[in-house]
């Protein structure tokens, strides 16, 4: 309990430090989607991909090809934060699992 | 225009976050289990939840999935048994199974028995490999040793084979083996637990649906019971608008809840078969068979 | 080449219950195919059956139906050992016909 309470403390805060930034340029938004992927290919290591982090990460470059950064680095970091989800969703199954087992 | 995007930032974060906090608040901390598997025991323990959750059913009766999970379904599958939407692919996988390659041998020649009544012995694990054969991999198999190209896992020609090899097998009990092999038991295991793991963005894993709510609906769909789920495959599913192989079920149930599907035929995949198959000994093959 | 009609009647008493399945691919016209392209509609638009020489049974159909489409239906007569006559035309002005025996 204590410690999911802790992970939303994490992660909320991320939300409002976001909302006192500036327009996104481009090396924003490189630094953004290359730290998405590297959790997406973390992810893809567990063999625990989610289908709607690769759909942010799409929808990340598609914004940066016509140029709308602030777009695009808010979807890397939601491609991100996803990613980051599927590695925690993976990791904690490891144990979990068992205690959905028919014994 | 930046105040848009950071409210939908905000939003796109709280998302995230709750998912996580779904994760945390799902996992429980289960006591420990017994780290050797027992199959056996575990497949007794697997019949008896659903025959007790489902008291009025016969054994076989499970084979027919979402079916027999209430009255109006089983008038259903009642009228499609007199004329099952399969009938296309079979007749298809009929003549395709005895064309010869073009190097004149034939699949009766990959498979014991001629390749006919032996469905119920798949998957089996190989010792020599070290690891589980299913039997969409043997045809495939059996094609590229006589220099033919493989067909896709999913669908058309690899479901009318396994169409045609699951009709010759009608009625016989699946009879998988576990041999002594230490490697046998780890992929049973890596199986089961691909079974209970929750994954995709949903955190559904298999047993979410099949275990925990068999009977329920999903959306618009009556879910099937675990028991006897690959019983009938390969299936022409309604849905789909045509046939689909085991490969196909677990890829398309792997991104329905959000999770990238593996190739057909990974290591997880052939496991899970592996597991799916053995704790459904003893109940009929009635493939192909016809879902919603 | 193998007709894409099955067809089972059954007469009992006074009326014959007439099952049939047709292979045909009933496409819509509003489906696209891998590429992104219109996949052409191509669907039956009349399904007969005739018993002694009257229609018992038509079928106005369109691009609403599925694929392999399954009918069934009873109709006042019909004898054992008669013949049903069942065909088919689609917008392409593709046909088939098959004639079955009453059991």
């Amino acid at each position: 309990m204590l410690k999911s309470i802790r992970l939303l403390a994490l992660v909320l805060p991320i939300a409002g430090a976001t909302s006192v930034l500036a327009a996104g340029s481009e090396a924003d938004f490189k630094a953004a989607y290359a730290a998405a992927e590297a959790a997406n290919k973390e992810a893809a290591a567990l063999r625990n991909q989610w289908t709607t982090t690769a759909a942010a990460m799409a929808a990340a470059k598609k914004a940066a090809d016509t140029g709308d950064f602030d777009e695009a680095i808010a979807s890397s970091k939601e491609a991100e934060a996803l990613a980051k989800a599927s590695i925690f969703q993976a990791t904690s199954e490891k144990e979990a699992w068992k205690a959905l087992e028919i014994r | 225009m930046s105040g848009e995007v950071n409210v939908r930032s905000a939003i796109h974060f709280a998302s995230a976050a709750l998912a996580l906090a779904v994760l945390a608040f799902g996992a429980i901390q289960p006591a420990v289990a017994a780290d050797t598997p027992d199959p056996a025991a575990d497949a007794k323990a697997f019949r008896n939840y659903f025959t007790q959750k489902f008291p009025k059913l016969k054994l076989e009766d499970f084979v027919n999935g979402p079916y027999s999970m209430n009255e109006d379904m089983h008038r259903q599958w009642e009228e499609k048994e007199q004329f099952p939407p399969y009938d296309f692919s079979l007749d298809m996988g009929k003549e395709m199974f005895s064309k010869p390659f073009k190097n004149g041998k034939s699949y009766a020649d990959c498979f014991p028995n001629k390749g006919i009544g032996i469905r119920q012995n798949y998957p089996y694990f190989d010792e020599k490999e070290g690891k589980v054969i299913t039997l969409e991999l043997a045809l495939n198999r059996c094609r590229e040793a006589n220099g033919e190209p493989p067909f896709s896992y999913v669908k058309d020609e690899m479901a009318a084979l396994t169409a045609y090899m699951a009709f010759t097998s009608r009625g016989k009990p699946f009879d998988i083996k576990i041999p002594g092999d230490p490697r046998a038991l780890e992929a049973y295991q890596n199986g089961k637990r691909y079974f209970y793991t929750r994954r995709g963005q949903l955190n559904f894993s298999c047993a979410t649906c099949h275990v925990q709510s068999p009977g329920e609906r999903i959306r618009a769909e009556v879910l099937a019971p675990a028991l006897g789920i690959l019983n009938a495959m390969p299936i022409y599913r309604s849905e789909w608008g045509g046939m689909g192989t085991i490969s196909r079920r677990f890829t398309t149930c792997n991104s329905q809840i959000r999770g990238v599907p593996l190739n057909p035929q990974d290591d997880e995949y052939r496991d899970l078969e592996y597991y799916l198959s053995y704790v459904s000994n003893g109940l009929p093959i009635s493939g192909p068979g016809a879902r919603p | 080449m193998a007709s894409t009609i099955r067809v089972r009647a059954i007469a009992s008493g006074e009326t014959t219950e007439v099952q049939a399945l047709i292979q045909h691919p009933m496409d819509s016209g509003f489906v696209k195919d891998a590429k992104g392209e219109i996949i052409p509609p191509h669907f039956i638009q009349e399904l007969t059956f005739e018993y002694d020489g009257k229609s018992v049974f038509v079928a106005d159909w369109g691009p609403a139906v599925s694929k392999d489409p399954y009918v069934k239906f009873s109709f006042k007569g019909g004898k054992k050992g008669d013949d049903l006559k069942i065909s088919w035309v689609d917008n392409k002005g593709g046909t088939d016909t098959t004639t079955a025996k009453i059991q």
